[in-house]
């Protein structure tokens, strides 16, 4: 009697055992699924327009056919590097005070709170401010500023990362154990020394994450852009002056009506996607090759 | 070559919790000396206001005098030259997870600034000698992390860590609690060989391990320190019924 309510509660806790094993398959595949099917439908609509022209010509003048996304390919870069070069410090550094000097303090407060708004403001809310403040003609009396450019782009772009480097450093810092800051106080290494050399390379993996998060979510935004770098149909990598970018220029074909457009548009996209996948990865490469065998 | 300490009317407080009250002693150089207690009496805290650890917490504050060979540390002096010269160990493993061993070790020397090659590779030798792991270490000094030993290598990582700085007193909190046996006796092996050339203070929750690795030994109990002398009398014939009573496992 009580071995068979044995068996039934042993076979009772295998199928919930097999249950929640399949849930767990079934929402990974939810997850992988939109990737996979966005991926290749790309490709099935992009990958026939990719050829040499599309990475070494600028746009067909209007009306002809054939031309290619070099320009928008090396504006995106241009404009890429320039927001990280602005969002990765700023956001790397107020997410250091935030988790290590600041805490607990009103100010922090404050900046973790507006970082979080920040982080919720719709990228079109971002592009019209960015044109108010730095793109509108009455600050055209300081240097880069009162006019479209690729600066007032990389501005947009790079206010954009800094919410997400901040809060994302803030929380990667939070998680190195105390007693590894203990370790560094312990044998004499000052505060900001121990903080940048012990505390923050050790949080150094979930800190690259974070920016590399906040890269890709900017190199596809297309809003902020309209109102800042503008587009260009012609080669230009001033920063002084308007700039091509690939979501601008996916966006400028996806709405015109000529089928050839269409599919330079789908070739544009599915480059986008493949450069940022590259970069991340080349970027991962380049952070781990460092790392020790069995280090966590 | 170590150092002697003396205390004087030491008071510690976390918040509005008065962790030690008027501590008084002094700890010879060059031998081992151990604190016991129950948790929570203050022992912890009180080798942390020993090289100025205790402060770290912004709701720390001390009174009284510490002299660590004859200096007072809390007179002009700053806390970072206080912790080169007292060294620490702590209770659970901690060696920075990035870190090659060889970096762990010279990681007290290399972030205070010192960036000779040839002079570095000698003291991290000679700590983990000193720490004896260096046989079992050697071959991977720079290739594995220090997150990749095993829990009683890592502890004896930190010692060597410790050491690679140089400095005269050498606390222990409770450094092979979190540890099996083996590695336990490994580093009660280590503190004898030390008292030689450190003065070792050690907090520990295991009488017998005061017994075995010191000369002196100070017994504390709701912040206060109730006796402190030589561990033999302390373990045969202590003058107090209350450290009687803890030695006898009354209480406690």
């Amino acid at each position: 009697m009580a071995a068979s309510a044995m068996a039934i509660r042993s076979r009772l806790r295998a199928a919930t055992d097999h249950l929640v094993t399949a849930l767990a398959i079934l929402a990974t595949i939810l997850v992988i699924a939109p990737l996979a099917v966005i991926f290749g439908y790309l490709v099935y609509k992009g990958a026939s327009s990719l050829n040499l022209n599309f990475f070494t010509k600028v746009p067909a003048p209007e009306g002809e056919l054939g031309g290619g996304m070099a320009n928008a390919i090396v504006g995106s870069g241009v404009l890429l590097a320039l927001a990280s070069l602005i969002g990765v410090p700023i956001g790397i550094g107020s997410g250091i005070y935030l988790a290590e000097f600041g805490r607990g303090t009103k100010l922090a407060n404050a900046v973790r709170f507006t970082a979080d708004v920040l982080n919720g403001v719709p990228s079109i809310v971002m592009g019209v401010t960015a044109y108010a403040l730095i793109v509108a003609p009455h600050v055209s009396f300081l240097p880069f500023l009162g006019h479209f450019s690729a600066f007032s782009g990389g501005v947009a772009l790079g206010i954009m990362m800094i919410p997400t480097v901040c809060r994302s450093t803030e929380e990667m810092l939070l998680m190195v154990p105390h007693a590894v800051r203990e370790a560094a106080l312990g044998l004499g290494v000052p505060n900001w020394r121990s903080t940048l050399s012990i505390t923050v390379r050790t949080a150094s993996p979930g800190i690259i994450t974070g920016c590399m998060l906040a890269f890709a979510r900017v190199a596809g935004e297309t809003a902020p852009l309209l109102f800042t770098a503008l587009g260009n149909q012609f080669w230009s990598t001033s920063l002084n002056e308007p700039i091509a970018a690939l979501p601008l220029q996916i966006y400028i074909y996806a709405n015109s009506p000529y089928d050839d457009q269409h599919r330079l548009a789908w070739a544009g996209a599915l480059v986008l996607i493949v450069l940022i996948v590259l970069a991340v990865s080349l970027v991962r490469w380049v952070t781990s090759r460092g790392t020790l065998k069995g280090s966590s | 070559m170590g150092v002697s300490i003396e205390v004087q009317n030491l008071n510690a407080w976390y918040g509005a919790n008065h962790t030690l009250q008027d501590i008084n002693l002094n700890i010879p150089a060059n031998h081992a000396t151990a604190l016991i207690g129950p948790s929570g009496c203050g022992k912890s805290t009180f080798v942390r206001c020993l090289n100025r650890m205790h402060e770290t917490n912004p709701i720390a504050r001390v009174t009284g005098s510490v002299k660590i060979g004859g200096r007072d540390i809390y007179e002009d002096a700053k806390p970072v030259e206080i912790r080169r010269r007292v060294g620490m160990v702590f209770q659970r493993p901690n060696p920075f997870p990035t870190m090659s061993i060889y970096d762990n070790v010279a990681a007290g020397l290399k972030l205070n600034g010192f960036r000779k090659r040839h002079e570095l590779d000698e003291v991290v030798e000679k700590s983990l000698k000193n720490s004896a792991l260096w046989d079992e270490v050697k071959d991977d000094l720079k290739k594995k992390s220090g997150a990749s030993l095993s829990g009683g290598q890592q502890q004896r990582l930190c010692i060597a860590r410790a050491l690679a700085v140089d400095p005269e007193v050498l606390l222990m909190d409770e450094p092979a609690s979190a540890l099996d046996p083996v590695s336990t006796s490994k580093i009660e092996d280590l503190i004898f060989q030390l008292k030689s050339q450190y003065t070792i203070v050690i907090v520990t929750h295991n009488m017998q391990q005061a017994a075995r690795v010191a000369e002196k030994t100070g017994f504390f109990l709701n912040g206060r320190m109730v006796e402190f002398d030589s561990t033999h009398k302390i373990f045969t014939n202590p003058s107090d019924k209350r450290t009687e009573d803890y030695i006898t496992g009354r209480f406690g």
